[in-house]
């Protein structure tokens, strides 16, 4: 995983609420075993026609959203299924921070272990962000900032053991092998209870 | 003296391999881990990639579900599976089962069927234990007063490797049923209806406990229906404390403990419920005698009214409005008496016995309305048999609805079983999502016997009407 220290970017603006799974990349598309590919996926029922054509009004597919790498979605983005598959879809698109008023627990955890940042800030800067889409935005994961154009910030909750992996590009897996020694030990100790 | 503590902080306790830390989450034992071919492979070649073991291939077990068909000739019959990906996606998980020592119920296996239906039928799934699958219907287990939920693919990956997951503490939400359900209204009816007064994201970072006279009451398959749909409101896990009721269903289960490991174990499990005096972080009421049959009419769980009641109107929301022309119905509309399409039976909130005996019980001497699909799919090849033991596939077939192989079926359009674009499906599963049963198809969510009477009518019926 590439170390993230801050993310300077443009964002794309998706205001729509409680984004499921299922928009984000749906089931059909699971039946691949790899994890790369996925951002032609992406949003694939709101992004093309029923021809296959990209359609012109959705966010995506339009100039400005070239090159931008934040996402600032609606109130409880990523609900649903626990699919991964999600995740890598938004990394391999480009997107590579998620802001929003509340993200869901599995999504959450999923998109942190492929270097995707959950930004959760509180409802004031995000009506501000969702009403200014293409805004100029920095993501500091050293401070827990995010800072508006204007320069104000706002402080966003992250996880110290989340911010270190992230800051580090630690991967967890790493971490959890280096615990073999408790592992095994609680393992012997549930055996003879 | 120790603080009361509830049965989730019970279990979490009891499988801390190192206590979460201002600056580390906890490092939390898995007892069981169950894969199925949709998210298991990627975490099969993080494995090779990395040179790694699968630690404990005897706590691991093996299914397939999401993408397999659920025709009878495609299954046994050697007729090829529709969807081609879905094929090699199968095969590559006999393949890496074989490679890392996996048990895994093949496509033809007589004990296979949804991940969430076989844990609790083979008795694999055990009060205390801590279950984790890739999939967020793992909540399901949590019926048994195991703490189960759905992982991503990477953390299927470390539990592989180490049997263990990095995990924060949740907070607990206790939501507590009183009263009787009146005849009619069940346990689908039940936790839409909770899901309706959260929110789809109002369970977020917490761990439902169900208490209450209703759920105590309650049979292990309703259970699991409530359990099952926690993630609906946000919550990663559901879970119930075990009563008689639980040891019941285990008993002589394949593989719950038996002899003497069944006696050592039940003195364990009756340690579980949570001590009195124990507090939740949160706390809601639910009154179940006020709940009627409840049916969603948008496109998330949490739009949810009685099958008799009126589309609500929030005007300058435009998701809302979104939402509803995406199904065709516009605010204070009634759906009562709208046109059906399609009628699904099955996935892993409402795929067992007495969902089908429910949905029976309906269609028994009765027709599916012309022009209406009707999918009735048990939710494994065990609940196949007992459901055509007691001539329940003959009912459903003579009704004119198809008897299926098990499987999610309809639950996700991956499998080649799909509602048709614009279509109206009442059906007994868990999300209606947009497209969540194939491109533009329109989701109504509902329980098996309300699914049962919308067949009947062809139209949204109140099943009070034909019982």
């Amino acid at each position: 995983m590439e170390p993230i220290r801050t993310l300077r970017s443009r964002t794309v603006v998706l205001a729509a609420s409680d984004i499921d799974t299922d928009q984000i990349i749906p089931a059909r598309f699971l039946t691949t075993t790899s994890r790369e590919g996925l951002g032609e996926h992406l949003f694939a029922d709101w992004r093309y026609g029923p021809d296959g054509a990209p359609r012109a009004d959705f966010v995506l597919n339009q100039p400005q959203a070239r090159g931008c790498s934040i996402l600032v979605a609606g109130h409880n983005f990523g609900c649903g299924s626990s699919r991964e598959h999600a995740p890598w879809a938004l990394t391999d698109f480009g997107v590579r921070a998620v802001v929003s008023t509340q993200i869901a627990d599995i999504f959450r955890s999923n998109a942190l272990k492929n270097g995707l940042l959950p930004v959760i800030v509180e409802p004031g800067a995000h009506r501000w962000l969702i009403e200014h889409p293409g805004a100029e935005v920095t993501i500091d994961l050293d401070s827990s900032t995010l800072r508006l154009p204007g320069g104000e910030t706002v402080r966003y909750p992250l996880e110290p053991f989340a911010r270190y992996c992230l800051m580090n590009g630690v991967d967890e897996l790493g971490f959890l092998l280096e615990r073999e020694a408790q592992i095994a030990a609680y393992e012997a100790r549930s055996a003879a209870a | 003296m120790t603080a009361p503590l509830t049965l989730f902080e019970k279990v979490w306790r009891s499988h801390e391999v190192v206590p979460e830390a201002a600056d580390a989450p906890a490092v939390l034992y898995i007892d069981l881990h169950l894969i199925h071919e949709v998210t298991s492979p990627q975490a099969f070649t993080a494995l090779r990639e990395r040179g790694l073991r699968l630690r404990r291939p005897d706590l691991t077990f093996a299914t397939m579900d999401h993408s397999t068909p659920t025709r009878t000739e495609q299954v046994f019959g050697g007729a090829p599976i529709s969807v081609e990906a879905a094929a090699r996606q199968v095969h590559e998980l006999e393949r890496n089962c074989e490679a890392f020592g996996v048990e895994l119920l093949g496509l033809r296996d007589a004990r296979r069927g949804i991940v969430h239906i076989i844990g609790p039928e083979l008795g694999l799934t055990q009060p205390g234990k801590t279950v984790v699958c890739g999939d967020s219907h793992t909540s399901t287990h949590g019926a048994l007063g195991a703490l189960a939920f759905g992982i991503g693919t990477t953390e299927v990956g470390h539990v592989f490797a180490t049997q263990c997951l990095l995990q924060r503490k949740p907070r607990t939400l206790a939501v507590n049923v009183h009263g009787r359900l009146s005849a009619g209204v069940g346990a689908k009816d039940l936790i839409l209806a909770i899901i309706g007064r959260i929110g789809v994201g109002g369970g977020t970072g917490h761990v439902i406990e169900y208490r209450g006279e209703t759920i105590a009451g309650f049979d292990m398959d309703a259970r699991m229906t409530v359990c099952n749909m926690s993630i609906e409101a946000g919550a990663r896990a559901g879970m119930i404390a075990p009563d008689e009721t639980t040891y019941r269903y285990l008993a002589g289960r394949l593989r719950a403990p038996q002899g003497e490991a069944w006696d050592a174990a039940l003195e364990r499990w009756r340690q579980l419920p949570g001590d009195p005096g124990a507090s939740f972080d949160r706390e809601l009421d639910i009154d179940a005698a006020a709940l009627e049959p409840m049916m969603t009419y948008g496109t998330n769980p949490g739009m949810v009214i009685p099958v008799g009641g009126t589309i609500p109107e929030r005007a300058g929301d435009p998701v809302f409005a979104k939402s509803l022309a995406y199904m065709g119905f516009a605010p204070g509309e009634r759906i009562q008496e709208h046109p059906v399409n399609v009628v699904f039976v099955g996935s892993c909130t409402n795929g067992r016995l007495s969902d089908l005996r429910a949905a029976a019980s309906l269609l028994r001497g009765r027709k599916v309305a012309n022009g209406v699909h009707m999918l009735v799919v048990p939710g494994s090849q065990q609940v196949k048999r007992e459901a055509e033991a007691e001539g329940l596939d003959r009912i459903f077939i003579e009704a004119g609805a198809e008897w299926r192989e098990s499987g999610c079926s309809m639950c996700l359009g991956m499998n080649g079983d799909l509602v048709p674009k614009g279509h109206y499906a009442v059906s007994t599963s868990n999300r209606n999502f947009e497209g969540r049963q194939g491109i533009g198809a329109r989701t109504l969510l509902a329980s098996p016997l309300t699914a049962a009477a919308c067949a009947v009518r062809g139209r949204v019926t109140d099943p009070r009407e034909l019982m």
